[in-house]
């Protein structure tokens, strides 16, 4: 099967230090991909090539086969592609559901002063715009906050909005820095079901950062393993478990850590 | 609350404004009515930097720019090409000028285009900037604009300025005006595009990773707030009749920027508030500046004294009430129809 996201070889410098080196990979339509290794890894660097955030030093990112690298963010979005961050970024003084409105302006058809002379077409278009808007909040369990503050909602609800605002620009490719970050097993389990219900329902391709080795294993088809920027490992979740390297890097530190 | 229920109600608000305007010009003194024109201007300018800066987070200190080349444009047009051939001592103005002639809208209207126009140009490269860096290259555009008003005297009759500009700036005409830029506004910011001004203000990556192009969204704010500086420019430059580059000093922008800052940035109905309430306290402050008589010492007046007590109050306002009177609230139909039923429930 052709790959619908391939990294080739993406390289970001810093000055001296590399934070990833050749990153190589390739994500097939509707797989569910995990992307693990210790603090400043180079994981988020990753995301950050991938969604035009930073202009690769070396490398390209390719979606449906056509060059997206070097495109800002925005245009990445338009292609398709849409991200969560680590530290939660919402619209702190919109509502829930402004949150979410705001992610299907990238989608939107009428221009700005249609809607503001009260062409028809443009209030239609907003009115759906809601609907929808309305129907990603229910997706996340969120249809009761809709008029609330997003700054004021509890730290699992202002995740699962960012989710919701990221599936409001209807975006192929999906990727969540971090999603279980500061949850407690029960959420990080609903997360799991989660995560695969939306991979369905949104017919998405999704890549996570994760340090829960529970999610990772549980509902990652493929993972890559970076450290000090290099990839050391990639492969199903089973193989990594028993990866030497890996166990030596990431799952040692771990252990070490409950020890 | 249905939608032709807030029709109806607005639609009887601005009702009940025309017909407070009516009273006013029968019944007020021509001071009185000076002061109602200005609290429209003011309101009127007061909403374009709220715009750009409350709503968008663009610190823009260039108001006094777009409103100088307003003026400029709104006077010429409608000047009549006799009155400029004898306005134009210096230097005789390019016949283009002096022939330039249009009706009063006309004029309000191309003056609000240009400065769009010319904050479209210069927004190119400076939206660009940073928040701190923009605020002071707008403020030298500001000052840039003044400069070239001064040194351009076959278009702007350089440091004289013009004199017997046609007072055509009535209540009608910029109370006119005030509502028009309230209605845009307020539409602009319910629409999905206005929701986006404010993503960006809360956190321009976020917007740009949901796709909001910020660099051409920040570019609309910024020309429309420039057009509503620019028809304000207008307006105030037929209402004062005379204009000259002194008057586009920077006080000019501060003044639009305590009511912005007084108001609330973020808060459209702050801004008509504070619009007003600045206007009409900074009117009342004159008394402040004639001389003072307690008991046998009598105290001189200072000029500029009106100002440092409004500095003093906007400080107060700062320390004491750091989002202005509103903050980013605003006052709605629906707002008040909810807070209603509340009441009748308690
Ligand atoms: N904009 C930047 N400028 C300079 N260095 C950076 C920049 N962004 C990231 N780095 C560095 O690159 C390295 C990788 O950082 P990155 O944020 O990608 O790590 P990470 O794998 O996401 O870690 P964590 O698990 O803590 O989120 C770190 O050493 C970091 O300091
Ligand atoms: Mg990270």
């Amino acid at each position: 099967m052709n790959a619908l996201v391939e990294a080739r070889s993406l390289t970001m410098r810093f000055g001296g230090l590399v934070a990833v080196s050749e990153f190589s990979a390739a994500i097939a339509p509707g797989a569910i991909v995990g992307l693990i290794g210790p603090n400043g890894a180079g994981k988020t660097t990753c995301f950050n090539m991938i969604t035009g955030f930073y202009r690769p030093t070396q490398g390209q990112v390719l979606l449906d086969g056509r060059d997206i690298t070097g495109l800002p963010p925005h245009a990445v979005c338009e292609a398709g592609i849409a991200r969560t961050f680590q530290n939660i970024r919402l619209f702190g003084n919109g509502t829930a559901l402004e949150n979410v409105l705001v992610g299907m302006y990238v989608r939107q058809k009428s221009f700005w002063w249609q809607s503001a002379l009260f062409w028809p077409p443009a209030l239609r278009e907003e009115a759906r715009q809601r609907t929808r808007a309305m129907e990603l909040l229910d997706a996340v369990g969120l249809t009761s906050v809709a008029g609330e503050k997003a700054s004021s909602l509890p730290y699992g609800a202002q995740r699962r909005l960012e989710i919701a605002r990221a599936l409001a620009t209807a975006p192929r490719f999906l990727l969540l820095d971090e999603p279980a970050a500061g949850m407690n097993p029960q959420e990080s389990q609903e997360l799991m079901e989660f995560i695969r219900h939306i991979r369905d329902a949104f017919s998405l391709t999704i890549l996570l950062i994760e340090h829960d080795m529970k999610v990772v294993m549980g509902v990652c088809e493929h993972i890559y393993v970076l450290d000090y920027g290099v990839t050391i490992a990639q492969g199903p979740p089973a193989a990594i478990q028993s990866n030497p390297k890996v166990i030596e890097a990431y799952l040692g530190e771990e252990a070490l850590a409950y020890a | 609350m249905k939608r032709y229920h807030v029709f109806a109600l607005n639609f009887m608000l601005v009702g009940v404004l025309a017909a407070l305007l009516v009273c006013a010009q029968r019944f007020l003194d021509g001071y009185s009515i000076q002061i109602l024109n200005l609290v429209a201007i003011n309101i009127l300018l007061a909403l374009s930097l709220n715009l750009i800066y409350g709503f968008t987070g663009m610190f823009s200190l260039g108001h006094a720019g777009f409103m100088a080349i307003g003026a400029y444009v709104c006077a010429i047009l409608i000047l009549s090409p006799d009155q400029k051939a004898m306005l134009f001592l210096l230097e005789p103005a390019y016949p283009w000028i002096e022939s330039a002639h249009a009706p009063f809208v006309v004029a309000v209207f191309a003056g609000g285009l240009a400065a769009a126009a010319m904050a479209a140009v210069v927004g190119f490269p400076l939206l660009r900037l940073g928040d701190d860096y923009l605020g002071i290259a707008t403020l030298g555009f500001a000052e840039i604009v003044r400069v070239v008003a001064n040194n351009v005297p076959r278009i702007t009759n350089g440091a004289l300025g013009f004199k017997g500009i046609p007072a055509y700036a009535n209540l009608w005409w910029n109370y006119g005006w005030c509502l028009l830029a309230l209605v845009l506004i307020v539409r602009i910011l319910r629409s999905n595009t206005g929701r986006c001004f404010k993503a960006i203000r809360d956190d321009e990556v976020a917007a740009r990773a949901m796709g909001v192009n910020v660099f051409r969204l920040k570019l609309l704010s910024f020309s429309l707030g420039a057009f509503f500086a620019g028809v304000g420019g207008g307006l105030l430059a037929s209402l004062l009749t005379t204009i000259d580059p002194k008057m586009f000093l920077f006080v000019l922008t501060f003044n639009v920027l305590m009511i912005v800052v007084m108001g609330g940035l973020g808060s459209v109905t702050g801004s008509v508030i504070a619009g007003a309430a600045v206007t009409i306290i900074l009117e009342w402050l004159r008394f402040v500046e004639d001389p003072i008589t307690l008991g046998s010492v009598t105290l001189p007046g200072i000029p500029g004294m009106r100002m440092v007590v409004f500095s003093l109050l906007l400080i107060a306002v700062i320390l004491f009430r750091r989002e202005g009177l509103m903050g980013t609230r605003e006052i709605s139909w629906e707002g008040i129809a909810a807070w209603l039923r509340q009441r009748r429930k308690a």
